[in-house]
């Protein structure tokens, strides 16, 4: 009843060719946009913004990343947190060595930087696929990281292999605050995700679209396969790069390059997966799934044991916690493999009828 | 007039009591992780720490200050960790002093404690260069940090050969955990092998190592003199099994403090004997604070070791050492700024950076020999840089020297150059310490 397009007609081509051709969904996002921009920032304290919001809202950049790889070109991709390395290491380095260095400017840097290198090791792409192609991109993970470590330039010698990112001073105006870092973090991601929600819909978009489908079908209708699939790489690899900057300077502050190894890659991955392959929107529900998820149920846990006076050991209840966030994952899989995106996409076909759905 | 008085006092003493009611206990927060691959040493630190909490509750308090804390599971990881950090800093009248007992959650926690002005300390682990106050006014690496550590190796196998001038022409292998860690040290062994004269190998071993072949085949061609094990985790068991397999001596094995615990030379069975590894802290449960806790924490029933046979296994005496030292910083902050009152963050850093705790008083507290004497000041964060060796016997660590310093002069040399240089990238103006009370 709410959710019809009913009496909406597109009388142009613009009109038809909209990002959110349905007003309803216009109305949506704007409203979405004005809670995380005006309502969010006055009623949320410290500890939301900066242990919640902002690793959630960077966890789902780097998650849009990969789900361009993925999700549209279906490269698979193991190595995605070591991209988010390049990206803080090379933005750390612009900001150190070249002088007056925007701190914008660095971040798109240290995604240009981590996009060359995701092409290098987009490269087997061309010959390899699935599972293999997995494994080559594993070796980026171990390779990227390793060199980090190794080559001490990159952190400027520290003696421990840290960077401690600078501070973010944008036109004379430092972002110390959690709400001012949440309030950068929040539009770099909504920027990004409009811009990937566009590229989808773009000539490209529908290229890693054929590609992903059968490669060899799109090759034959004249997709140059190179092309498409490096793109892929590149953009997805400049995501995870901004991502990775934007986890070093308005999250942790000082990072080691252990903190971008594979169980991050694995985490990114299952936030696509749980979050739903192959959309903008699952990106946003994954990252909140494994981010905020866990620490729901950690105080879920703390709710239960003060109200019904139980005295759950401190090692019981830890692995409690994980083994229902394990039992949670394996039911959302069976019960919506196609993740939590879909699930919403059915809940907006069911209020297209509601309340009569004959 | 005399009405008017009581009346007054009265309401003195009310609004006295209505404060102190508010809050009467001193907060801690606990970043603990008891779940994933680093569980066991988790659980046994937490959990000495929590032992000791209890104690001191069970004893009295701090001068009546009863101890108040809350865990929170870390999981090891950073996002956890940071996440923990900030759930708890502002509860129950706001956190005291924060220990992550992780390298990722430290630098996660680096910028964040300045800000929200809670003193951190990293015990036994964390960069070397934050023992110089001036520039890490919040940080505290009290006791020993790797590069003190990593000196003290030096002069202990520098003991063992005779003197130092004897390590002159010496192959030392440093086998190292390929990460932040491992490297840590690297500048030190250098340092010390350009002006002792030996001949320094530097062998990386990829996380998690638990394959060394190769590396050890290169050690079996070089055959040096002494091998350096700077491991974590499982990297350590299999490199004594590798030890042993290739037909090095493990007495000439000598282990950083991480590589020295029960559960790093259990693994490895009969190839562990003889081994020796470095130590900041004495295993046992001789020393009377050990006695006490196992008397009235474990025998009251609020004993925080599941298994109970844990008590004064290494990372258990670590975790009393941590709650010692959290407590002695507290209290110390109480004699400056008021005893039996609750400590804020600020003045517990301050009893942080003033802590002195020697043979004597460790000797009142019942850890006399359990961990070296600790006196912190502005300048220097570390207060002692102290390391004992011990040696695996097939059973438990035995100690084969006292606590030994190496050669502190350079190392804090390096470690200021060091905080120079970071204050320089950060922009920080350090602290004149001269000045500070």
């Amino acid at each position: 009843m709410f959710y019809r397009e009913a009496g909406q007609f597109k009388t142009s081509y613009q009109a038809d060719a909209a990002i959110f051709p349905i007003r309803q969904d216009r109305v949506a996002i704007a409203a979405v946009l004005v809670i995380a921009y005006a309502v969010i920032p006055l009623a949320a304290t410290p500890y939301i913004f900066s242990a919640l919001l902002i690793p959630c809202l960077i966890l789902a950049l780097a998650a849009l990343g990969l789900n361009i790889l993925t999700g549209y070109a279906g490269q698979l991709s193991l190595g995605h947190a070591a991209f988010m390395a390049i990206g803080a290491f090379a933005s750390y380095n612009f900001m150190l060595r070249v002088p007056g260095m925007p701190i914008l400017l660095a971040f798109v840097c240290g995604g240009l930087c981590a996009a060359g290198i995701g092409i290098l090791f987009g490269l087997p792409s061309l010959r390899i696929r699935g599972f293999y192609l997995a494994v080559a991109t594993l070796a980026a993970q171990f390779f990227i990281v390793w060199c980090l470590a190794k080559v001490g330039w990159f952190s400027n010698y520290s003696s421990s292999g840290v960077i401690t990112a600078q501070a973010i001073v944008i036109l004379g105006y430092t972002f110390d605050t959690p709400t001012a870092k949440y309030l950068l973090v929040l539009t770099i991601v909504a920027v990004m995700a409009l811009a990937a929600k566009n590229m989808a819909r773009s000539n490209i978009g529908r290229q890693w679209m054929a590609v992903r489908d059968m490669d060899v079908a799109a090759e034959v209708i004249g997709i140059r396969l190179v092309y498409a699939k490096l793109l892929a790489f590149a953009v997805s690899s400049f995501y995870a790069g901004v991502a990775g900057a934007l986890y070093a300077y308005a999250y942790l502050g000082t990072v080691e390059p252990e903190a971008y190894n594979l169980d991050l890659s694995f985490r990114i991955l299952f936030m696509i997966i749980i979050g739903g392959v192959g959309t903008v929107l699952g990106s946003f529900l994954g990252s909140a799934f494994i981010v905020l998820l866990p620490i729901m149920l950690n105080f879920t846990m703390q709710f239960m044991e003060q109200t019904l006076h139980l005295s759950i050991p401190m090692s019981a209840a830890s692995n409690l916690e994980l083994m229902v966030f394990g039992g949670l994952i394996i039911f959302f899989l069976i019960v919506e493999p196609h993740g939590l995106a879909r699930l919403w996409q059915i809940a907006k076909e069911k209020l297209r009828l509601w309340p009569f759905p004959h | 007039m005399r009405a008017l008085k009581a009346a007054l006092a009265g309401l003195a003493l009310f609004t006295a009591a209505s404060t102190v009611e508010a809050q009467t206990e001193q907060f801690i927060p606990i970043l603990s992780y008891r779940v994933g691959p680093y569980a066991a040493g988790g659980s046994g630190y937490f959990g000495g720490a929590i032992d000791y909490f209890n104690l001191v509750n069970a004893t009295g308090g701090i001068n009546g200050v009863k101890l108040q804390w809350e865990e929170c599971e870390s999981e090891y990881t950073a996002s956890r960790g940071v996440e923990c950090y900030e759930r708890l800093k502002k509860k129950n009248g706001g956190a005291s002093v924060v220990e992550p007992l992780s390298t990722g959650i430290a630098y996660g926690l680096l910028d964040r404690v300045a800000q929200d002005k809670i003193p951190m300390t990293t015990f036994g682990y964390g960069s070397a260069n934050a023992a110089d106050g001036s520039v890490f006014p919040w940080v505290f690496p009290v006791g020993t940090s790797y590069w003190s550590q990593a000196a003290a190796m030096i002069a202990y196998l520098g003991q063992k050969e005779g003197g130092l001038d004897k390590l002159k022409g010496k192959k030392i292998v440093d086998l190292y955990h390929d990460s932040a860690f491992g490297k840590e040290p690297l500048p030190v062994f250098e340092a010390f092998a350009a002006k002792y004269g030996f001949e320094l190998m530097k062998i990386a071993v990829a996380h998690p190592g638990n394959t060394q072949e190769s590396q050890w085949l290169q050690i079996r061609q070089a055959k040096p003199d002494y091998v350096i094990l700077w491991g974590w985790g499982v990297m350590n068991p299999t490199a004594l099994k590798a030890a042993a397999k290739f037909g090095y001596p493990r007495e000439k094995v000598l282990g950083v403090w991480w590589a020295g615990s029960d559960e790093d030379v259990i693994p490895a069975g009969d190839a562990a004997k003889g081994y020796v590894s470095a130590a900041f802290t004495a295993p046992g449960t001789a020393f009377p604070v050990m006695q006490d806790i196992a008397k009235k924490v474990y025998g009251a029933g609020k004993g925080n070791l599941e298994d109970k046979s844990r008590q004064g296994s290494i990372y258990h005496n670590r975790g009393v050492t941590y709650g010692i030292i959290a407590v002695e910083a507290i209290r110390k902050a109480q004699e400056k700024y008021g005893k039996g009152k609750v400590m804020t963050a600020e003045q517990v850093r301050w009893g942080l950076e003033n802590l002195n705790l020697t043979e004597a008083r460790l000797k009142e507290l019942g850890a006399g020999g359990m961990f070296p004497p600790i006196k912190t000041s502005c300048a220097d964060h570390e207060g002692s840089g102290m390391v004992r060796f011990q040696v695996w016997d097939g059973k438990s660590f035995k100690a084969v020297t006292p606590y030994m310093l190496g050669d502190k002069a350079m190392i804090r040399k390096m470690v200021e150059e060091s905080a120079a240089k970071y204050a320089a990238e950060k922009k920080i103006t350090p602290r004149d310490c001269s000045k500070e009370g």
